[in-house]
């Protein structure tokens, strides 16, 4: 049986309750929103680039603790690395108890699917839909 | 049956137990789903607004219908097509005196309480609302009374009016009067919030419109299976319930509406059932109620939906209604004692649903944690994100009780809101 502590992981409760880079970035030349309608989550993620990499990023919106803690650990891991490297960043060790928890995995994944959106220059809100 | 002297717990000190007759262990015998274990803990049921379990009388006479009456209604000459007009046209009857309907004929069998307000915006809606007019509804409805009337507004050029509601969660009666306007078309409330547990004062508000000629729907669907309903006593002109979240089956539901009105409405759907004669110069259609119901009907549906009306009608909705709120009461005074518990929706008249918000926790969060507890509730927005935008909350968690649910139930809530506290800590 899937255990609590798997799902709720100290460093995602940290996380969630003081999440990293959570504002809104200044001359941001990227953003993108996301939702999941189911729940109602939603997060926008802000971009700066420099060329391939990313300079600096935040992002700012409601959601559970899942969705708050993936949020922040994406935008410190992201930090530096190109839009190459991203799609090589969704495998966050500490959330691989979430799989235990089917119902909640769209919460771990909005923010990276809101940051794919915003590589992408989308204009509409992704939704994890 | 016996007196509540079954009960395994003593009851809780200033709560008043059940009067005789309510044998809450006797009646979750019924009810087979309830005996399971969930992650190892013994489930908690507390998702009743969302749908409610079925009795084995229910799921048994499904059963009985499919194995010894069906056939096709309304059709055939044969036996069995006979049999299963019977039957299905017994479930109206059923439906017609549990709301204490004048007329058999002004029942009509729809898909959900959401087909039924669907169908009536579409029809009475789309006749008598025209450019400029005006729909009233209140802030603390469910998305299925909103969005009905909203795309029937974009269409018509109409406008959609919305009767703001209190810090309680309790529509305010005198700006809902005044918002009832030379152009408004038609009036449409719930009886029971679904998301804040308000029971409105539907009598008055009836009064309240019908003083301006204007036509009131009441959505039933959380008050059927709470409280006693007469659709004459409140006056109102369109009344809809779902059967899943009365004991019954899932697909079927009832659109109450009065004859006249009915009558005068133009049909729905097209389709076999709904017709008296068809020529590809002309149709002429049925009469009410068959007008509404196109097509083959979901027959077993009303076989198990009058399966749990009588049910309900076997414990006494008046009995249903104070057991449940002895239950909210008896939540209330416990959930809210818990720090840092935030209940929404606080109406003087309220029926057995409990939302409410943790400090710094997001209802999920509450969701997933009590589900480890083997303890179902609903987080979310409930379909009433308006609700939650005049609370300011982005979701709650929500515990809403049934007529199977016990004290032992909700002292386990209340433990399991305790756990999230620690995890949360």
């Amino acid at each position: 049986m899937a255990d609590l502590r798997d799902l709720y992981q100290e460093v995602i409760l940290e996380h969630s309750k003081a999440p990293r880079n959570y504002r809104e970035v200044k001359g941001a030349d990227k953003k993108a929103e996301g939702f999941n309608p189911l729940c109602g989550d939603r997060f926008t993620v802000y971009l700066q680039m420099n060329g391939d990499s990313i300079q600096d990023v935040g992002f700012q919106g409601s959601g559970c603790a899942i969705s708050k803690a993936s949020a922040s650990m994406m935008t410190q891991s992201i930090k530096g690395k190109t839009s190459e490297d991203e799609s090589q960043l969704g495998k966050l060790t500490v959330f691989a108890g979430v799989s235990e928890f089917p119902m909640r995995v769209k919460c771990a994944t909005l923010a990276w699917h809101t940051l794919q959106a915003a590589l992408e220059g989308k204009q509409e809100a992704v939704s994890t839909e | 049956m016996t007196t509540a002297a079954r009960l395994p717990h003593e009851p809780a000190r200033g709560i008043r137990e059940v009067e005789s007759g309510y044998d809450v262990e006797e009646i979750r015998a019924d009810f087979p789903i309830l005996n399971q274990q969930v992650h190892g803990h013994k489930l908690v049921y507390l998702d009743n607004a969302a749908t409610s379990q079925k009795p084995r009388a229910v799921t048994d006479a499904i059963v009985r219908y499919y194995e010894r009456d069906n056939a096709n209604v309304h059709r055939g000459v044969h036996y069995l097509s006979e049999r299963a007009t019977e039957e299905y046209e017994a479930g109206r009857t059923a439906a017609q005196k549990f709301i204490h309907a004048a007329d058999r004929h002004e029942i009509i069998f729809v898909r959900s309480a959401t087909e039924g307000i669907n169908l009536v915006a579409q029809t009475y809606g789309r006749k008598h609302v025209g450019a400029g007019d005006e729909v009233l509804i209140s802030a603390m409805e469910h998305h299925s009374n909103i969005v009905p009337w909203q795309m029937l507004c974009e269409e018509k050029g109409a406008k959609l009016q919305v009767a703001p509601i209190n810090d309680r969660g309790e529509l305010i009666l005198e700006k809902f009067e005044q918002l009832l306007g030379p152009r408004t078309k038609i009036a449409a409330v719930g009886h029971v919030s679904n998301a804040l547990g308000t029971i409105n004062p539907v009598e008055q508000i009836v009064k309240l419109a019908h003083a301006r000629n204007i036509p009131v729907l009441v959505d039933g669907a959380q008050a059927v299976p709470r409280i006693p309903v007469d659709v004459q006593a409140l006056g109102c002109d369109f009344y809809v319930f779902s059967g899943h979240k009365t004991y019954g089956p899932t697909g079927i539901g009832v659109l109450y509406g009065k004859f006249a009105l009915l009558d005068a409405m133009p049909p729905y759907q097209g389709g076999g059932e709904m017709i008296s004669s068809v020529s590809f110069e002309k149709t002429v259609y049925n009469k009410v109620p068959h007008k509404f119901e196109a097509g083959t009907p979901d027959m077993s549906g009303a076989v198990g939906m009058r399966a749990a009306l009588e049910y309900l009608n076997h414990l006494g909705m008046e009995n249903i209604a104070q057991y449940e709120h002895q239950l909210l009461e008896y939540a209330t005074g416990k959930v809210s004692a818990i720090p840092g518990v935030r209940i929404i929706g606080t109406a003087k008249e309220k029926a057995g649903v409990l939302s409410f918000v943790i400090e710094g926790v997001h209802p999920h969060d509450v969701g997933t944690i009590l589900d480890q507890e083997g303890i179902a509730i609903r987080t979310g927005h409930h379909c009433a994100q308006p609700v939650m935008e005049r609370f300011k909350v982005d979701a709650t968690a929500r515990a809403s009780f049934g007529l199977y649910n016990t004290k032992e139930e909700i002292d386990a809530l209340v433990r399991g809101i305790q756990k999230v506290r620690e995890v949360f800590a």
